[in-house]
């Protein structure tokens, strides 16, 4: 059955037919193209249907205005203190030993196996008017629930992951002995994680702070339970999209969200930028 | 610079890894640290470098207690078994580094460092090399560029972790004699641990045989062959591997 003399070219095991590539490869694409790029076609040629002026119009209009600015800031608050957190606890976990490693490690990845609904409600339990901690905010006049900071909360909930997941595998597999050579060296703690550690790094830490941003300023399911959906207020623009589609504004809702698109976009040809550049840097982990 | 280890033990969990082991290195001492894998070495070092901290026993530089001084504040010149070399610096960097960290007060102005940083290239033989980085290099050269690391801080001891572990029996060969004219010298005092008897009965002063955590005899070269204070040690140095017998004279 195997090895019969005549043989033909030589074939790797794992190569299969050209029929087969054809078929596989045909499918696969055909697929992207149904599932993905149609819609995203879809998003944009809708949102221009009624010209280009109706785009910018529906763009400008205070509202939406005021959800591209709530954004902007939830993203700005959310994504640097992440960015910090995440960095702090892949380098806690990668670099050292301690008590409830694996607990923490636990922790970092819930956001991901969480329902984003469920988070919301969470916080809305705690620090809604009828929640756990409720009244005591209240009486120290500290909103959070129908506010930017629970919209802030809610989003850093549901992006924690991204950047400590992408950092710890890295981390751990440079070790430590770069940082104990710099120690010996002379350098305190602190020069160690700035000159050794973090450059070692930097380009799967912006890998990671790229993910985080787009997924904050498209997080659609806790903001929205958090939101209250008060226009011009607390509406992001994922969520402004959805109350001008519940309108039947529909030239409206895709013109905001052809701007989500593009975010997307950039963010995709940014990341795909960093893959190529840097690829081996980043590529202890890929599996986003 | 005098090192006295006095009864030191270090443990990871229950198991000792360094078992109540006492050593002297003399001032411009040449010691080898010889040992079948797994008996201690790399953790006696890092005891000596600060890296680990002993349960029991007192280090002494120059008859100052250091068993507890941090790793920064030893001054000692530390080539680790793979190198370690900062990936994202160049060649010159690396070897600028210990001297870059220092706080202004005791810094060498930059000047100064450029100048040191250049000499030791010239020294390693690495004239040229100074703007790579340490994945453009062989590990010939990686290895002299961790040397030359760790002499730039001007070291009060220098520990070598199987300086030749990954390079071939002949670039062994040739480098052996050059570290041991740049030990001489440069007045160094150093530890070298190695897996190899012929390298260090050939370049140490004295040689250390260590033997699971413990050392079993310290002695020069003769000593150890003609007096072997143990069977482990007389069977050590007996199976000499074929080919360290055939270049060894
Ligand atoms: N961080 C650690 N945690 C637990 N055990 C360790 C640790 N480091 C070393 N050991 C153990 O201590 C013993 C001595 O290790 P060490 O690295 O000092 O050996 P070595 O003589 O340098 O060996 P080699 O020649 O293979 O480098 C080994 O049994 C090792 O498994
Ligand atoms: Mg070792």
């Amino acid at each position: 059955m195997t090895a019969s003399p005549p043989r033909k070219e030589f074939h790797p095991p794992t190569r299969e037919s050209f029929a087969t590539r054809v078929v596989l490869v045909s499918v696969a694409v055909l697929y992207i193209s149904l599932f993905l790029f149609t819609p995203l076609i879809a998003v944009f040629t809708e949102g221009f249907r009624n010209g280009v002026d109706a785009f910018l119009n529906a763009i400008v209009e205070k509202d939406a205005l005021a959800a591209v600015k709530l954004t902007f800031i939830v993203a700005g608050i959310a994504v640097p203190l992440n960015s910090l957190f995440g960095l702090a606890a892949a380098w806690a976990i990668a670099k050292h030993d301690f008590k409830g490693k694996s607990l923490l490690i636990t922790l970092i990845d819930l956001p991901f196996s969480v329902s984003p609904v469920i988070s919301g409600l969470v916080y809305v339990l705690l620090f809604g008017a009828h929640g756990f901690l409720g009244p005591t905010l209240d009486a120290l006049g500290i909103k959070i629930i129908f506010t930017t900071a629970g919209l802030v909360l809610a989003t850093m909930f549901v992006t924690f992951p991204f950047v400590a997941r992408e950092l710890i595998p890295l981390m751990q597999e440079q070790g430590v002995s770069e940082e104990e050579a710099a120690i010996s060296l002379g350098a305190s703690g602190w020069q160690t994680f700035w000159n050794v550690t973090l450059p070692n790094v930097r380009w799967a830490l912006l890998y990671g702070v790229l993910l985080c941003n787009a997924r904050a300023m498209g997080e659609f399911g806790a903001v929205s339970v958090v939101s209250g959906h008060i226009r011009g207020l607390t509406n992001t623009m994922p969520l402004h999209v959805e109350i001008l589609y519940n309108e039947y504004n529909f030239a409206a809702a895709f013109a905001v969200a052809s701007l989500l698109a593009l975010l997307a976009l950039v963010t995709l040809v940014l990341k795909s930028a960093l893959e190529w550049h840097y690829g081996e840097e980043i590529a202890a982990s890929h599996r986003h | 610079m005098a090192l006295e280890i006095d009864r030191v033990t270090k443990r990871f969990g229950a198991f000792p890894a360094v078992q109540s082991v006492s050593l002297i290195v003399a001032p411009g001492e040449f010691l080898a640290l010889l040992g079948p894998s797994g008996s201690g070495k790399t953790t006696l070092l890092r005891v000596v470098g600060g890296l680990d901290v002993p349960e029991e026993g007192q280090l002494r530089f120059d008859a100052q207690d250091m068993t507890l001084t941090p790793a920064r504040e030893r001054r000692v010149g530390f080539v680790f078994q793979n190198y370690a070399l900062f990936r994202h610096m160049t060649v010159a960097q690396n070897i600028a580094f210990g001297l870059d960290v220092r706080p202004s007060s005791t810094r060498p102005p930059a000047r100064e460092i450029k100048r040191r940083v250049q000499a030791l290239l010239a020294r390693m033989q690495l004239e040229d090399m100074g703007a790579r980085y340490p994945s453009q290099l062989s590990g010939g050269q990686r290895q002299r560029v961790a040397l030359a690391r760790a002499l730039a801080i001007e070291p009060r001891i220098l520990l070598l972790d199987e300086p030749f572990g990954a390079l071939d029996a002949k670039v062994r060969k040739g480098l052996r004699q050059w570290l041991r004219t740049l030990h001489d010298e440069m007045k160094l005092t150093t530890i070298m641990v190695t897996h190899d008897q012929e390298e260090a009965l050939a370049l140490a002063d004295r040689v250390a045989i260590m033997n699971a955590g413990r050392i079993e005899q310290v002695g020069t070269a003769r000593e150890l062959r003609e007096t072997p204070a143990t069977p482990f040690v007389r069977d050590f140095l007996d199976d000499t591997p074929s080919h360290a017998q055939g270049s060894g004279i």
